[in-house]
């Protein structure tokens, strides 16, 4: 029994389910650029929602289309876009808010989407990285990222494009070290952070 | 006529598209978030299967109950792994932390999870050993085996006779790959027996016979797929037990089961780089010429074995009076893999560290000390005394090494902040792989290529579409390239930096023989001498003159259209092997808070001829930022007393981000006589030598050497405390 209990605290994905119920200390607390504008009265919210823990009926508005879910509280943002909405652009890596995989936009602002729940985030415009290149329409983004090759096995790199996306929306003109900052909550293994940062200057010089 | 076809490159000022900057053509897919992972496969009735491992580094299983699992509604199957099952001879041992138990199924994830948390695991905990570093502890508990010791020369004698004798510590811990992707599979069983797998894999043609085998089916009804792929780095060449594992209970519930490793497992089952720490005396003569070298070198590749090998030390060079012993701990820790130019970074710290404080006790700049030494490159490869030369001109130049430099710890700045420069230098076979394709021109003129090999981020698919598009005449939009399928002609895994000169090699040789047959078709049809012809702008042509169209041309191959098959590795002269590389770094350090900042970082790095430069230098970027990370932020830490990687996930293992990585230059030194080696392979050499690099600067910065790599703060204020008589 005593090896159960260790794997709660320290195991895998049984940690991240308990460690979102007692997350709003630490969203406050954190560091992560993306990650600022995570609110407590969210996580309030989204902590009443989930006190029955039954599947229950979810709504959830996701690049403009109404997506209707039979969702515990419990599932996360990320679990039901990707394998209930199956929008599988955003990517689960870290699961404690660490790498910016899971980017998404909500309400126009980038988010984690791997620590928030679904149940709370209804009635919010949730975008995700196929917003920026459906109905014929290319987000700018997305050819600047493909010219200085900011991508290489490319699993980071739909977390990045909605980032930089949402970063470039707030802040037009950034300089590199605005850049730097700004796109600080997302982590690459293959390193094309180069890229990435020429991208968004150019942008950001251009007029994003 | 026949004697001019032979397979080779075009001259270089003829290129098009070899050699240009060039947009990878699946960027779009990539970075629109349409490209399809393996974990993004998600078919009708897809079950999730999660893991329970054991987080003791050494005990013995006493109960293992995984009935309250397959209650809980929703959890379709249980599967025990070989570690778990009580019932098999000798089982129940478990010798690392994150070694895998059992794997539940069911129809949601939290619904797995939920399963895994119910199983029953009880273990008798039994005593371990996890520090790699600590050989005399290692050896009092009798786990370390001595894996090669070998010497030339007289060793003692040139140490007894060198004007310069310098003995050193030096040492890099564990690291894991971290594939943003985890390793896992997607299995899905189909009529006949067919077992369809989409798989995170570097190694698509190699894995039917790693499933069938175990799962006792033929290896010809096993279909792989893996069209992307998130990082592997060296870690992603097996089935594994995990794979097994989501076949057999896919085999057993009769549907689709995906089955990724979650973050901590990925960190502690799925592959890590072996640590190495090396007890090194070197002497050197008047001239600053190495004379000596006496290392006794250990580290850990896991309880089994896969330690830093003997051989390899001391790194690129090799000196005449030379003896080397290496010891292999096995500690109660995950298994390794290969990491990205597997052992070369490790051998790179061992050793360019030591040159480098060799050149300190001297009093000599490290440039004229590596520099003076080039001569005993030679052992390894003829032509790299020249080229590191070369090298070495260029990124002096690029970083300001003869502006910059001050002797090690005599920067003439006052305040907290020091600033240093290091370098290091490394090599790497990058041989072509062995490769087949398949390349088809339809009647209307389009092109297509069919081979089993895979596209890991590297640009495969670009460079194949380049090659042909080149070698036909044709815009790339004009080119379909089918990969990461294994009914696709047999390619190698992509390890090692094979891959690039496999399919550009055999892929050329598949376009130059279906050109050549063309050009006879045109020749017959439109009475010209085929000896004449050449396929430029969508046209071919008999020097300035245009014969037909490429469609033309195509039609004749009638309603069939062509298929030629191109195979490789060759001694043709289209591919070879064998680079070096040199890196220099300008950093400051903090003596007060231990941080050290990369200011400036310059890869020179040569790599015979380059199909498109913005993929090749891309690979260098990223292979810097690796190295950045290992050099400065990133290990595995152990915990001594529970014997548990304690940081097995992205919140604690640090990798640098965005703002961490200062101005980075990348230069491929690429004159012709490059061009003429052909393609040489990329991804690993670069990766090489920051660890190194890096190291010397902060040396060069301080006056005082942080042995261990990375160099953390908490390091950097160890050392500088050492030196000034405090603790370590």
């Amino acid at each position: 029994m005593r090896d159960r209990e260790t794997q709660e605290r320290y195991g895998p994905d049984v940690s991240r389910r308990s460690f979102l119920k007692g997350s709003g200390v630490a969203v406050a607390a954190t560091a992560i650029a993306t990650a600022a504008e995570e609110a407590l009265a969210q996580d309030k919210k989204a902590a009443s929602a989930a006190s029955s823990s039954k599947a229950q009926d979810v709504e959830l508005t996701i690049n403009g289309e109404v997506h209707k879910l039979k969702l515990e509280p419990r599932v996360t943002l990320l679990d039901a876009i990707r394998n209930d909405c199956h929008l599988t652009g955003c990517k689960e890596v870290c699961t404690t808010k660490n790498c910016g995989a899971c980017t998404v936009m909500i309400d126009g602002k980038a988010v984690y989407a791997c620590t928030r729940l679904a149940i709370a985030e209804q009635g919010k415009k949730i975008t995700t990285v196929e917003a920026l290149s459906a109905g014929g329409k290319v987000d700018p983004v997305i050819p600047c990222f493909i010219k200085h090759d900011a991508t290489q096995c490319g699993y980071c790199t739909p977390g990045f494009v909605v980032a930089t996306r949402a970063f470039l929306n707030e802040h037009p003109k950034a300089t590199l070290e605005e850049i730097q900052k700004g796109l600080g909550g997302n982590l690459c293994r293959c390193g094309t952070y180069d890229g990435v940062a020429k991208c968004a200057l150019e942008l950001a010089k251009g007029g994003a | 006529m026949a004697e001019e076809r032979k397979f080779g490159w075009g001259p270089r000022k003829d290129n098009v598209l070899i050699g240009k900057s060039i947009q990878r053509i699946d960027g779009f897919e990539k970075v629109s978030g349409k490209a399809q992972y393996t974990a993004d496969i998600n078919t009708p009735g897809t079950l999730y299967a999660k893991l329970l491992t054991c987080t003791h580094a050494h005990a013995k299983l006493k109960k293992l109950d995984v009935e309250p699992a397959k209650k809980i509604p929703g959890v379709r199957a249980v599967y025990i792994f070989p570690a778990g099952d009580l019932k098999a001879e000798g089982a129940g041992e478990i010798f690392w932390d994150g070694t895998l138990i059992a794997a539940v199924a069911a129809d949601r994830p939290e619904i797995a999870e939920d399963g895994v948390k119910a199983i029953i695991a009880e273990y008798e905990v039994l005593d371990h050993i996890v520090d790699e570093e600590d050989l005399k502890a290692a050896e009092a508990k009798g786990a370390t085996k001595a894996v090669g010791k070998n010497a030339k020369g007289k060793v003692e004698d040139a140490l007894k006779t060198a004007k310069h004798v310098h003995k050193g510590y030096y040492g890099v811990h564990t690291i894991s790959h971290m594939c943003l992707e985890p390793h896992g599979t997607h299995c899905e069983w189909k009529a006949d027996e067919v077992l369809d797998i989409h798989a995170s894999t570097q190694n698509v043609s190699g894995l039917a016979g790693q499933f069938a085998g175990p799962l006792g089916i033929d290896a010809a009804k096993v279909l792989v797929t893996a069209n992307f792929e998130g990082g592997g780095f060296g870690s992603k060449f097996a089935a594994d037990e995990w794979g097994i594992a989501a076949a057999k209970m896919a085999k057993e519930t009769g549907k689709p089961v995906k089955l990724m490793l979650d973050r901590a497992t990925e960190l502690k089952a799925a592959g890590t780089r072996p640590s190495g720490y090396i007890d090194v005396t070197l002497g050197a003569d008047e001239t600053g010429k190495i004379v000596a070298w006496d290392s006794h070198h250990w580290g850990s590749g896991g309880i089994s074995g896969g330690s830093i090998p003997v051989g390899g030390i001391p790194y690129v060079f090799d000196f005449e009076n030379r003896s080397r012993t290496a010891t292999q701990l096995n500690c109660n820790v995950g298994p390794t893999r290969a990491w990205r130019a597997p052992p070369h970074p490790q051998l790179c710290i061992l050793t360019h560290c030591a040159i480098d404080d060799l050149a300190m006790k001297m009093g000599k700049d490290s440039y004229d000390v590596f520099l003076t030494n080039l001569e005993q490159t030679a052992g390894t490869a003829a032509h790299l005394p020249e080229t590191y030369k070369a090298e070495m001109e260029i990124a002096a130049k690029l970083i300001g090494w003869k502006e910059k430099w001050h002797p090690h710890g005599k920067d003439a700045g006052k305040g907290a902040v020091k600033r240093g420069l290091g370098m290091a230098l490394h090599t790497w076979g990058g041989g072509a792989g062995g490769c087949a394709c398949n390349v088809k021109i339809h009647a209307d003129g389009s092109v297509e290529s069919f081979v089993g090999s895979q596209d890991i981020g590297t640009g495969t698919r670009t460079v194949i579409a380049i090659t042909l598009a080149e070698t036909f005449g044709l815009p790339l939009t004009a080119i379909k390239v089918n990969l990461g399928s294994n009914q696709y002609p047999a390619s190698a895994a992509s390890g090692g930096s094979i891959t690039v000169g496999g399919v550009s090699g055999a892929h050329r040789r598949a376009a130059q023989t279906a050109l050549w047959k063309i050009f006879d078709l045109v020749a017959a049809k439109y009475k010209v001498d085929a000896g004449t012809l050449a396929a430029k702008e969508g046209s071919i042509v008999s020097g300035d003159k245009k014969v037909c169209t490429w469609k033309q041309a195509s039609m004749l191959l009638g309603p069939m259209g062509l298929e030629t098959k191109g195979e490789g590795p060759a001694e043709d002269g289209l591919t070879s092997s064998r680079v070096g590389g040199v890196q220099m770094a300008d950093v400051s350090v903090d003596s007060e808070t231990g941080i050290v900042r990369i200011n400036k970082y310059v890869a020179v790095q040569d790599c015979g001829l380059i199909i498109d430069e913005l993929t090749a230098k891309s690979q260098i970027y990223g292979a810097v930022i690796m190295g950045i990370a290992y050099a400065l932020s990133e290990e595995r830490v152990m915990d001594k007393k529970t014997g548990r990687y304690i940081n097995a996930d992205l919140q604690n293992y640090k990798l640098p981000r965005i703002g961490d990585i200062g101005e980075i230059v990348v230069n491929i030194y690429q004159p012709d006589s490059e061009y003429s080696r052909g393609v040489i392979g990329l991804g690993e050499p670069p990766v090489i030598s920051p660890g190194a690099a890096i190291s010397n600067a902060v040396a060069n910065a301080l006056g005082v050497r942080v042995p261990v790599v990375p160099l953390t703060p908490q390091r950097v204020l160890a050392a500088l405390s050492k030196s000034k008589g405090g603790a370590a």
